[in-house]
Formats: C-alpha cells, structure tokens, sequence
C-alpha cells in the first residue's frame, strides 16, 4: 500500500513512494533518514517534532504522508545556509539556549516561524508563540534570550542587506538549492 | 507511541467527489480534517479506520467570507490559526478570534479546523460557547442535499453531532449581528496554555447605549455539561436591565445551577459550578465594560471588572 507524491524538502523537489498512513515524522527520520527532527510525545503536545509545513510550523507527528502531495517541508537540516549557521542557530549557540537538546530543533523551528512573521517580538509574543514547545530542562529564560538575539541579528542584517528580507531573510526554505 | 496501521488516503478535489466516495467504499472510513482529534485517537485510542478521506485539497471548503448582509461564512476546513488572526473577526468578533487563539499551540492551530473541532463535539471545545452566542448555524453536505441547523441543535452529547456516516459538515454562517454587539470569552483554566477549558463562558450582549439597557443577552457555557449550551434560564433575568454587578451575580448563579458538569481529573462538579458563577458575571461586566481597541488577546483574557 504506497502512493507517491511529490514534496519540496529543504528546498528540493523530491519524488517518494511512501505508505500514506506513515506519520510525517517517521517519514522525514525512517525514510529519508533526517533524523534531527525528533519525537516527544508523539500527541501533539510538547512540540519536539515541529517543522515547517508550507511555511507554517505544524507537530510531524501529527501529519500523514498521504496529505503531503505537493507541500513545502522544512526540517532542522535546511535551516541551515551553505556552510553558515542560521542567525536563529547561532543564537542559540551564543546565548547557551539549550541544554540536553532535545527540544531544541523543534524550538528552533517554530523561532524561525515567529521571525519569518515578526522580526521584532516583544517577551510576551515570544513566550506565546514558545508555548507549544516544551522544554524540561531549562526555565526557558535563555530561550527566550537566544529568540532575542536572533531577532535583533536578523534585523541588523535587514537593515544591512534590505533585499535579503523581500526574499525572506535567509530562509532557504523559499529557494531551491541543491545539496 | 503507538503507530497506524496501514490504511488509503484518498484527497478528493470537490464535495460531492468526497461523500460519493465515502458512499462507495463503505463503512470504517474516516473523513480527515487537520487530523489533530483523528490522528491523536488512531495513535492512543485505538482507532483504525479502513480509509482516509482528506478533506484539504477541497477548495470550497477553507476561508472567511463577509457577506453585504453582514453575515460571515466560515468554510469548515478553516484552521483556528486563520480564525486567530483574520482581520475580519478580529474587528468583528474580537472574542471569537481569541477562543481560537486559546486552543493548544500554534503548531496545533496552524492544523485543527474549525469544522473538525465542531464535528468531534468536544463538550470543552474553546471556539464552541463564542459560536453559540453569535447563533451560528452550521451547513451540512448531505445526501439529499444541504442541512442548515442551529449549532445549539448541532451537538447531541460528548463526540456526538446530528451529522450521520457520510455526511460533511461544510460551513459556519454566522448571522448579522446588530452593530453595538458585544461579545466576551473566558476560558477558566490554571494553566495559561497547552491545557482544555475547565469552565468556559462567552456571553454575548447589546446594551441601548443611552440608557445601559440590555436589549439582547446571550450566555453559552462550555465544558459543564455534555454538550457545550446556552443558559437558557439565565439569560432572560438581565433582558431589559441594566448591567449591574449585583445582577451579573444573580444571572451567574443561575447559570450555575442550570449547567451539569461532571467530576474529572480536572476539576470537581462543584468546583466547575462555582467557576460557571464566577465567570458568567465575569464576563457580563466584561462585556458591559466595552471593548478596548487593539488589545492583546492575553490582555483580553487577564482583564477583570
């Protein structure tokens, strides 16, 4: 029982054959063998597993292959530019935001979606838009401090490249690339 | 966590496409909304359905539309987040945006739709008391042709509709309201996100400006009873009154006695009762009290008259 369908993932298009009751989450670390998205709950709740679903955070564990025909899929591994770190993963490096590391890429992910939308968030938007990613090490104060560090980086770099933000920043996920 | 077993996933492009479909291949399939309710119970409650039919690629089904009359349409494939954060009922129903907004994540929201959450009849559903003091009516796709209810009469118990196997619910028309509407949700929860209302209450008024009279009163109580309901009872003690905190007291206690909770990990029965008091008057003054333009929804939500 497979269907095939067509998905842009991490910028490139790609033809599978998968089961179409396979969870987005298995597909991504089982399948195509990119496993920096990770499972928590498996339910929806602690946000462990988020990625990008045409450019809108959504829980992989919660998605089924057989939706995916034609979607834009951004995981942990296309956050990254070229060689270059992300600006929202070099703050997180900075600022000490993670600790075990498990929530982090699913963290990171929905940072990427709050900064695509809004490049100045005050506390309270930050901590609302968090509030679906669950982290049980920390008390969550150097994530926030890592969002914003990252959102005053990408708005130093808009001021200083103003085309970068019409193209999305340096989101990768709105240009093919090849790997 | 448990994972599915093998079922189609079967994307019609229209409607009719879909509910033929379903009417050919038979009992034990499933129609898929966002899946936040369908996957969730395929994985922890051992649901397994024989196919999928998934309800995204219908266009028709999805976005807002503002009629001349001043109605509003809402597709039922709309997600909360695009409730959340249209424009349309940010201005309009400013409350309505909101009970959206307090459902689970973003992540959540960017996937569960409004027609899903009403269809799974959820007696805690958060958007479910802010449609009923609007009078929403929900459009049903059946064989035979369409079905216009109330969503008063739409729900019948926990996870329970009037919908029957095959049929989709496609709309939520909200009918005009009259311009010095005001509308009010609490969500009574300890904690600020991520959990289901313990008590919900919207209320919904229109207050003779001139004289602080109530002309229209309308109260919906969710998670208290099997289905989310209105307070029958309660409203028509404020109608025709002014909005005092002595009567939102009194309608309050009537709203108390009239819902049925049950005890639950959550909360006792009368802990929900005396919660349903608390924030049926709450919300009363709330409402009477006006809007404050361009407030967050978390300042919304934290204000108390």
């Amino acid at each position: 029982m497979h269907t095939k369908i067509q998905i842009r993932l991490n910028g490139k298009m790609q033809t599978l054959t998968v089961p179409p009751f396979r969870l987005l989450l298995d597909l991504l670390r089982d399948e195509i063998g990119l496993t920096g998205t990770k499972e928590g709950c498996g339910t929806g709740d602690c946000g462990a597993c988020t990625v990008l679903l045409n450019g809108k955070p959504v829980n992989s564990c919660l998605v089924l292959s057989g939706e995916l025909e034609g979607a834009d899929i951004v995981t942990i591994e296309g956050l990254k530019i070229g060689p270059y770190l992300h600006p929202v993963q070099q703050a997180f490096v900075q600022e000490g935001g993670a600790q075990c590391g498990y929530c982090t890429p699913g963290i990171l992910m929905m940072t990427k979606a709050l900064l695509d939308e809004n490049i100045n968030p005050t506390e309270e938007e930050i901590r609302f838009a968090l509030s679906g990613n669950l982290c049980r090490c920390t008390g969550y104060a150097k994530i926030i401090q890592a969002v914003q560090t990252a959102a005053a980086e990408l708005r130093r770099s808009y001021e200083e490249f103003p085309s970068s933000q019409r193209r999305g920043g340096c989101a990768t996920n709105k240009m093919p690339r090849s790997h | 966590m448990k994972r599915p077993e093998p079922f189609e996933v079967f994307q019609p492009a229209s409607v009719p496409e879909a509910r033929e479909f379903f009417r050919k291949n038979g009992p034990g399939g499933h129609f898929l909304a966002g899946g936040t309710d369908l996957v969730i119970a395929i994985k922890e409650k051992g649901l397994v359905p024989r196919y999928v039919v998934d309800l995204k690629k219908i266009p028709s089904l999805s976005g807002i539309r503002e009629s001349c009359d001043g109605s509003l349409t809402i597709g039922a494939l709309t997600t909360m987040r695009e409730i959340e954060t249209s424009s349309v009922i940010r201005k309009k129903y400013p409350f309505l945006a909101q009970s959206a907004a307090e459902v689970g994540s973003i992540q959540i929201r960017n996937r569960a739709t409004i027609g899903g959450n009403m269809a799974n009849a959820t007696p805690s559903a958060d958007v479910a008391p802010a449609l009923l003091v609007l009078n929403a009516k929900v459009k049903i796709s059946r064989s035979g042709g369409e079905k216009i209810v109330l969503l008063e009469e739409f729900f019948i118990g926990p996870g329970k509709t009037i919908m029957e196997p095959g049929d989709i619910l496609t709309e939520i028309v909200i009918p005009p309201t009259p311009p010095d509407f005001r509308g009010e949700y609490i969500k009574f929860s300890p904690r600020e996100m991520m959990d289901l209302a313990y008590v919900g209450v919207a209320v919904g008024v229109v207050v003779d400006g001139s004289r602080k009279i109530c002309r229209d009163v309308r109260i919906a109580l969710g998670a208290v009873s099997p289905t989310p309901i209105r307070a029958r009872k309660a409203e028509p003690l404020m109608l025709n009154q002014g909005i005092t905190p002595s009567l939102a007291e009194r309608v309050g206690e009537e709203a108390s006695n009239e819902c049925k909770p049950i005890s639950d990990v959550r909360s006792s029965a009368a802990y929900r009762k005396e919660m349903v008091r608390v924030n049926t008057k709450r919300a009363l003054l709330n409402a009477a009290a006006g809007y404050v333009e361009n407030l967050s929804w978390t300042a919304r939500r934290d204000r108390r008259y």
